[in-house]
């Protein structure tokens, strides 16, 4: 799909905003206070899940198999959220009831039980799914079934939908900054790019390397790029190979288990911080439990939020999730991400003053949220989030520094012209 | 690139080899005494292993809450309550489950297989779905760099130094001692061994368990080099399953070249390739292999 073909469907969608502005005043609604008052038949035109005093959401994660290791954290940040919602009185009057299904690591198990909750249970919105072939699985029967999923990973761009909200960062958002930082503060002219086999380190490289190459001052090149089988915990050889290659920047998106050897026998290889640098675009607080901090102690991770930002509205966050899970948990990017879903929708819903999923599209993009741990956030009309992009270096104790931010939010491009 | 560079890099390169090596021979050691010695497919060895690493994050947490002063000798303590704990969660299973099925071979493979999917999910609902990573003790940790460029990973010299170990007790235990006998009577002929007065159920139970055991030695040894989730058996499991068949089932030494062939060949490709493409290229060499020799490397001799 090329970029101009992706300005339809946003003319489309500006139209039916202003349609939707231009209907306020008829309807005699004082701006966007919208009360408990509206009437369900008004509110919810497509037969959801909506009663007088209830709405009911979906949740479609894996609480099972090997991804639960990741997408507990989404689950608790998405259930918290809700709760507050509820505390502060629900969406336009009516509670959020939350249907929990799971999609047990298992991409087919995640089509079905998106079916179940789109078609059986009539679920308003769908905060759900975590890696790539779990949301392209689900995806068609989003848009056959006109449901609505918002989606909390940061991912590999190239894919745009109506029915998708994408609270996580693309591609471009995550690597382009960190990479022009690299060069500018730690002079790096040589990259080394290691991932695990799959689309989106794949892709993420992709697209780092065509920077490397095309945008970054002349003289920077790659000098290795290698990827992985999900799962390899014996990482000598390649350790090895980067010895050969001496980059200035290790760039690195491995994930899962792997990722935890990986850095294990990078110490154990006399590669530390110390001597080399090394970013990553993988490693998030959450990643760091299991890597163990003394392990990862000085290498520097680039994404849109960690757990130690200091602001307002993340030390509540930090204190209520905390609260809520224990005082040990960790919050990682994703997690702070998938805890925006509901929000993003509570305020989609007020803008429409509507349930109905057509509606809530529509009034998505331009809608600000000021209460983001990351500090401020808003939707793009492809319908990801404009966001900073920041760099963490991380710590002994698990956490990360932050030692850089982009200084402005940087625009979602999910289709980056020259990048494919 | 001068010439004590590339040497240096070949001796890390060879280091990395031998340490695979040892990796790939305890993981598979365990299976091959159930697998080879009583046929019996263990589906759930990867979670023995996931048992022996949490045992050591259960010390470490303990040991660094009550105890900070033993933190850097608990590891050893560690790795021998793994054994136990793995040996007696495999003595119960065995007399639970297994031996209803040694007349049914293949049944084993199902019922061990939920077993292991049981077992995960036990994990995950009691310990936590994260990885988590005990805290190893610093003596453990680094490198030993005898001089500038090169470094070999203590972690990998330990778990050469406890495959070493384990090997030999294995060894010495098969051909040495009482239960070595009993074991290989009750291989060669079962009804023969019951008829002399040996207790073959009793010798299949400790079998099992020892099997079991000497599996979570080894993933109480793995902890220095990966994490422990829910699920981290099933990342061994094909490797293990990979060693023993391509060894020739009933085959210690078999097991022992499988494990040095596999890893050289994956080691030295991974060095002039990509990691992908040595793992099709190793995989790819086994097929072909065991196409032509379906017994393994190192058949049994045994009448069965």
């Amino acid at each position: 799909m090329s970029h101009d073909d992706s300005n339809d469907p946003i003319s489309i969608n500006r139209r039916r905003i202003m349609q939707g502005l231009a209907a306020l005043p008829v309807l005699g609604l004082p701006g966007l206070s919208f009360g408990a008052n509206l009437p369900t038949a008004q509110v919810n035109t497509t037969k959801l899940a909506v009663t007088d005093t209830e709405v009911t959401v979906g949740q479609l994660h894996s609480a099972t198999g090997t991804m639960a290791i990741s997408e507990t954290g989404s689950i608790q940040a998405e259930q918290l959220a809700i709760d507050q919602i509820n505390a502060m009185g629900g969406v336009l009057g009516r509670k959020i009831k939350v249907i929990k299904e799971d999609g047990a690591s298992d991409w087919p198990t995640f089509a079905e039980k998106s079916k179940k909750l789109l078609i059986n249970d009539k679920v308003a919105a769908v905060f759900g799914c975590w890696t790539s072939a779990s949301r392209k699985a689900v995806l068609p029967i989003f848009e056959k079934e006109n449901g609505m999923l918002y989606y909390p990973t940061f991912y590999e761009g190239l894919e745009q939908s109506k029915n998708v909200i994408y609270t996580g960062q693309e591609a471009t958002q995550q690597i382009l900054w960190g990479l022009d930082w690299a060069v500018k503060e730690k002079k790096s002219k040589t990259f080394f790019l290691v991932g695990s086999d799959y689309i989106w380190p794949r892709t993420s490289m992709k697209i780092a390397r065509k920077h490397i190459e095309g945008h970054l001052p002349s003289g920077s090149k790659v000098v290795g790029e290698e990827y992985y089988p999900l799962g390899t915990t014996n990482f000598n050889s390649l350790i090895n190979k980067i010895k050969v290659a001496k980059p200035d920047c290790i760039f690195i998106a491995v994930v899962g288990g792997s990722n935890v050897s990986f850095y294990k026998q990078l110490k154990a290889a006399g590669v530390t911080s110390a001597k080399q640098f090394l970013l990553t675009i993988s490693v998030t607080e959450d990643e760091v439990l299991g890597i163990g901090g003394e392990n990862m102690q000085g290498f520097y991770a680039s994404m849109k939020y960690f757990q130690s930002l200091d602001n307002p509205n993340n030390k509540k966050f930090v204190e209520a999730f905390k609260a809520k899970y224990g005082p040990k948990s960790v919050i990682g990017d994703v997690t702070q991400a998938a805890y925006l879903g509901p929000w993003l929708w509570k305020a989609a819903v007020e803008k429409a003053g509507s349930f109905d999923v057509d509606k809530i599209a529509a009034a998505s993009p331009g809608i600000e949220f000021k209460g983001a741990p990351e500090a401020y956030v808003k939707i793009h009309e492809n319908h990801h989030l404009w966001s900073r992009t920041r760099i963490g270096q991380a710590q002994a104790d698990g956490q990360f520094k932050v030692v850089a931010e982009s200084p402005e939010l940087i625009e979602p491009n999910p289709f980056p012209k020259g990048y494919q | 690139m001068s010439v004590s560079e590339m040497l240096n890099i070949g001796m890390m390169q060879g280091f990395a080899g031998l340490s695979l090596f040892a990796v790939l021979l305890l993981m598979g050691l365990g299976l091959a005494i159930i697998f080879g010695q009583m046929g019996v497919i263990n589906m759930a060895h990867g979670e023995f292993m996931t048992i022996g690493a949490y045992t050591i994050y259960l010390f470490s947490t303990i040991t660094e809450n009550h105890f900070p002063k033993l933190v850097q000798s608990y590891f050893i303590f560690a790795i021998i309550a793994a054994f136990f704990i793995a040996f007696a969660v495999g003595w119960f299973i065995e007399w639970s489950l297994i031996r209803h099925l040694y007349k049914r071979p293949l049944d084993t493979l199902l019922a061990t297989w939920g077993i292991s999917l049981g077992m995960q999910q036990i994990f995950r609902s009691f310990i936590g779905p994260k990885e988590v990573s005990p805290t190893l003790p610093d003596w453990l940790m680094g490198s030993w760099s005898p001089h500038e460029g090169l470094d070999i990973p203590i972690n990998g010299m330990f778990v050469m130094a406890l495959t070493l170990v384990v090997t030999g007790g294995v060894l010495l235990a098969l051909y040495k001692s009482r239960w070595g006998l009993r074991v290989r009577a009750t291989v060669a002929n079962r009804t023969m061994a019951n008829a002399i007065g040996i207790n073959t159920k009793k010798t299949d139970r400790l079998t099992f368990a020892i099997g079991c055991g000497i599996a979570g030695i080894a993933g109480a040894a793995f902890t220095t080099i990966g994490s422990t989730g829910p699920t981290s058996g099933s990342l061994y499991i094909v490797d293990a399953f990979l060693v023993v068949t391509f060894g020739g089932a009933a085959s210690l030494l078999g097991t022992m070249a499988s494990a040095f062939g596999i890893a050289q060949m994956q080691s030295i490709s991974e060095f002039f390739m990509t990691g992908s493409m040595a793992r099709v290229i190793t995989l790819l060499t086994i097929v072909l292999i065991l196409m032509m020799r379906p017994q393994g490397l190192f058949a049994s001799k045994i009448r069965r």
